[in-house]
C-alpha cells in the first residue's frame, strides 16, 4: 500500500470542484488539471482572450531581517542588492555544484506607504518545505522566513488579462512585466506582481485564502475569463520555452545549461560569490558541455520527457526533458539537452520515439514570441 | 460490439474484428493530439500493446483485445486524430484484426456489463 500522505486541497478546492475540473495529485495537492473545455480549448483561450490559474499550492514566503536583500544573495546569483522597490527578479536556488535547487521569483512589493516588507519570494509547490529550509538554514542569522501558508495565489494571464484586471484593481495598471505591488483591490490587500509562466502578459495576485473563492468568482464573472488548468498551464510554459523545475531543471543542472545566464547578475559574476559559482563562471566562459535547445518535432509521435535525441549519424547525443503538442504551431514539440555544437536553429537531430528515430529540427526559443509588457 | 476492462471496444464483421476505445476512454484521455495504429500484416495477441493514442499531456497505449492479423489501420487517425474524440465508437477506430480465435470475442463485455464495470471504477 501506498505510504503517500493525504493530498493537500487549495483554497480554491470548491470552487474548481463546482466547475467540473478533474482533479489529480500534484506537489502534495489535489489540483486541477483541466476543466471540462480541455487542455487544448484552455490553452488557446489563454492564448487568445484570458486564463485564471489556480497556483496556491506554490510556496509564498516574505524574508524578513535587518537586510534581506543581501542576505539572499547568499543562495541566489541574482542582484538583490540592487533590486528596487516594486520590481521582482527571476532567480534560483544553487547548490554548491551550480545545479539548480529550485527556480523562484522573488521581489519587493511596493506598497502605498512605501514601507519595507522585506523580500517576497515565491517557489514551487513541490520544492517548497525543502526551499525554504536552504533558505533558512543558510540564513538563519540574518533573516526569518516567515511562510504565506494563510494566502492563495491566482494567475491572470492572456491578451485580455491586463483589461480583466486592470477594471477590478486599481493601481496595476501603471504596472509593467515583473513589477510588484501591494495593492487593495476585491475589499482585500493582495500582493499583484506583472508576470506569469505562460508567454503571456498578465498576473499573479496574491490573496488572503479566506477570499480567494470570492476573488476567483470575480474574474469569472468576466466573460473574456475562463479557468485553465495544470494541463493547458503545462503546455502553454512549453511553446512560451520555459523550463519546468523536476523535468527541466534539477540538481544537476546549472543556469548556463538551461539558458538561464540572464538571471546570474553581471556584478555577481565578478564578485564570484554565489554557490557553484566555480562552475557557472566556467561554464560562461568554456561554454558548458550541454544546453538546453527547443526541438520541432517534424514527423510522427511527440517526444516525450526521456526519449533519447540522435545526430544525423544516429549517434545518441541527449534527451528530451520537456515534450508535447504545440496547439498553437499544431505541432510537437521540445525542449532536449545536447551538446552545444547541436544547438544552432535550424540544425537536424532525431528524436527516438519507441525505438522509433523521427525528424526533429532545433529552432530559435520561444516557440510562441512572449508577449509581456515591458513599458507602457 | 464488445469491450475490455482496457476500455477497448470491438466489434465484429465475419471474423474480422473492427477495434478503437470506447467513448469512456477517449473522454478519459482529452483531445487526441496523435495516434500510432499497427502496421498491416501484424500479428498480435490479445493483451499486446499495439496501438498508441496521445493526448495534449500523455501517452497511453491501447491493448489488443483479441489475437489475430492486422487487416486495416484507420488512415483517417493521421490527418485528423481528433476523430477519435469526435465519433470513438465509430468513425475513430484504430485497427481491423483478421480473428484468429473467434472465442474471444464471447469472452468479452457486452455493452452492459462494460457500464456495469464502468460504475465500479
Amino acid at each position: 500500500m501506498s505510504a503517500e500522505p493525504p493530498l493537500r486541497i487549495t483554497p480554491l478546492n470548491a470552487a474548481h470542484i463546482a466547475l467540473g475540473a478533474r482533479m489529480v495529485a500534484f506537489a502534495g495537492y489535489s489540483m486541477p488539471v483541466q476543466y471540462p473545455d480541455g487542455v487544448l480549448k484552455e490553452h488557446l483561450w489563454t492564448r487568445e482572450h484570458c486564463g485564471i490559474f489556480d497556483v496556491s499550492h506554490m510556496g509564498q514566503a516574505r524574508l524578513r531581517g535587518v537586510s534581506p536583500l543581501s542576505a539572499f544573495e547568499a543562495v541566489a546569483p541574482g542582484d538583490y542588492i540592487g533590486l528596487k522597490p516594486g520590481r521582482q527578479k527571476y532567480s534560483m536556488l544553487l547548490n554548491r555544484a551550480g545545479g539548480i535547487i529550485d527556480d523562484l521569483m522573488a521581489g519587493r512589493p511596493l506598497s502605498s506607504d512605501a514601507s519595507d516588507d522585506g523580500l517576497f519570494v515565491v517557489v514551487n509547490g513541490a520544492c517548497k518545505d525543502n526551499d525554504f529550509k536552504v533558505i533558512g538554514d543558510a540564513l538563519a542569522d540574518q533573516v526569518r522566513v516567515d511562510r504565506l501558508e494563510d494566502r492563495a495565489l491566482v494567475a491572470v494571464q492572456g491578451p485580455e488579462a491586463a483589461a480583466v484586471v486592470q477594471a477590478l484593481v486599481p493601481g496595476t495598471e501603471t504596472m509593467v512585466f515583473m513589477d510588484i505591488r501591494v495593492l487593495a483591490g476585491f475589499g482585500t490587500d493582495l500582493i499583484v506582481s506583472r508576470s506569469g509562466y505562460t508567454g503571456e502578459d498578465g498576473y499573479e495576485i496574491s490573496v488572503p485564502a479566506g477570499e480567494a473563492e470570492r476573488v476567483w468568482n470575480t474574474l469569472l464573472a468576466d466573460a473574456r475569463v475562463r479557468p485553465i488548468g495544470l494541463g493547458a498551464r503545462d503546455s502553454l510554459r512549453l511553446e512560451a520555452g520555459l523550463p519546468l523545475y523536476g523535468h527541466d531543471l534539477d540538481e544537476t543542472v546549472s543556469p548556463v545549461e538551461a539558458g538561464l545566464t540572464f538571471a546570474v547578475s553581471q556584478n555577481r559574476r565578478e564578485q564570484r560569490d554565489f554557490p557553484g559559482a566555480s562552475r557557472i563562471l566556467a561554464e560562461l566562459v568554456e561554454g558548458p558541455a550541454r544546453v538546453k535547445v527547443c526541438l520541432k518535432v517534424l514527423e510522427g509521435a511527440p517526444a516525450r520527457e526521456g526519449a533519447e535525441v540522435a545526430d544525423a549519424a544516429g549517434r545518441i547525443v541527449g534527451v528530451v526533458t520537456s515534450g508535447g503538442y504545440s496547439p498553437c504551431l499544431k505541432a510537437a514539440i521540445a525542449l532536449a539537452f545536447v551538446p552545444p555544437a547541436h544547438q544552432t536553429p535550424g540544425t537536424r537531430l532525431k528524436v527516438i520515439v519507441r525505438g522509433k528515430a523521427q525528424a526533429a529540427e532545433v529552432v530559435a526559443s520561444p516557440f510562441v514570441p512572449h508577449r509581456y509588457v515591458r513599458k507602457l | 460490439m464488445r469491450f475490455t476492462k482496457d476500455h477497448e471496444w470491438v466489434a465484429l464483421d465475419g471474423d474480422v474484428a473492427t477495434i478503437g476505445i470506447s467513448a469512456h476512454a477517449a473522454e478519459q484521455l482529452g483531445d487526441v493530439v496523435f495516434v500510432e495504429t499497427p502496421e498491416i500484416g501484424k500479428l498480435v495477441s490479445a493483451g499486446d500493446a499495439f496501438a498508441v493514442v496521445e493526448s495534449v499531456k500523455a501517452a497511453s497505449d491501447v491493448y489488443a483485445p483479441i489475437s489475430g492479423e492486422v487487416v486495416a489501420a484507420n488512415a483517417v487517425l493521421g490527418d485528423a486524430p481528433e476523430t477519435v474524440n469526435a465519433d470513438p465508437e465509430n468513425g475513430g477506430w484504430f485497427a481491423k484484426v483478421r480473428m484468429s480465435d473467434l472465442a474471444q470475442y464471447d469472452a468479452l463485455m457486452d455493452r452492459a456489463a462494460y457500464e456495469a464495470f464502468l460504475q465500479t471504477q
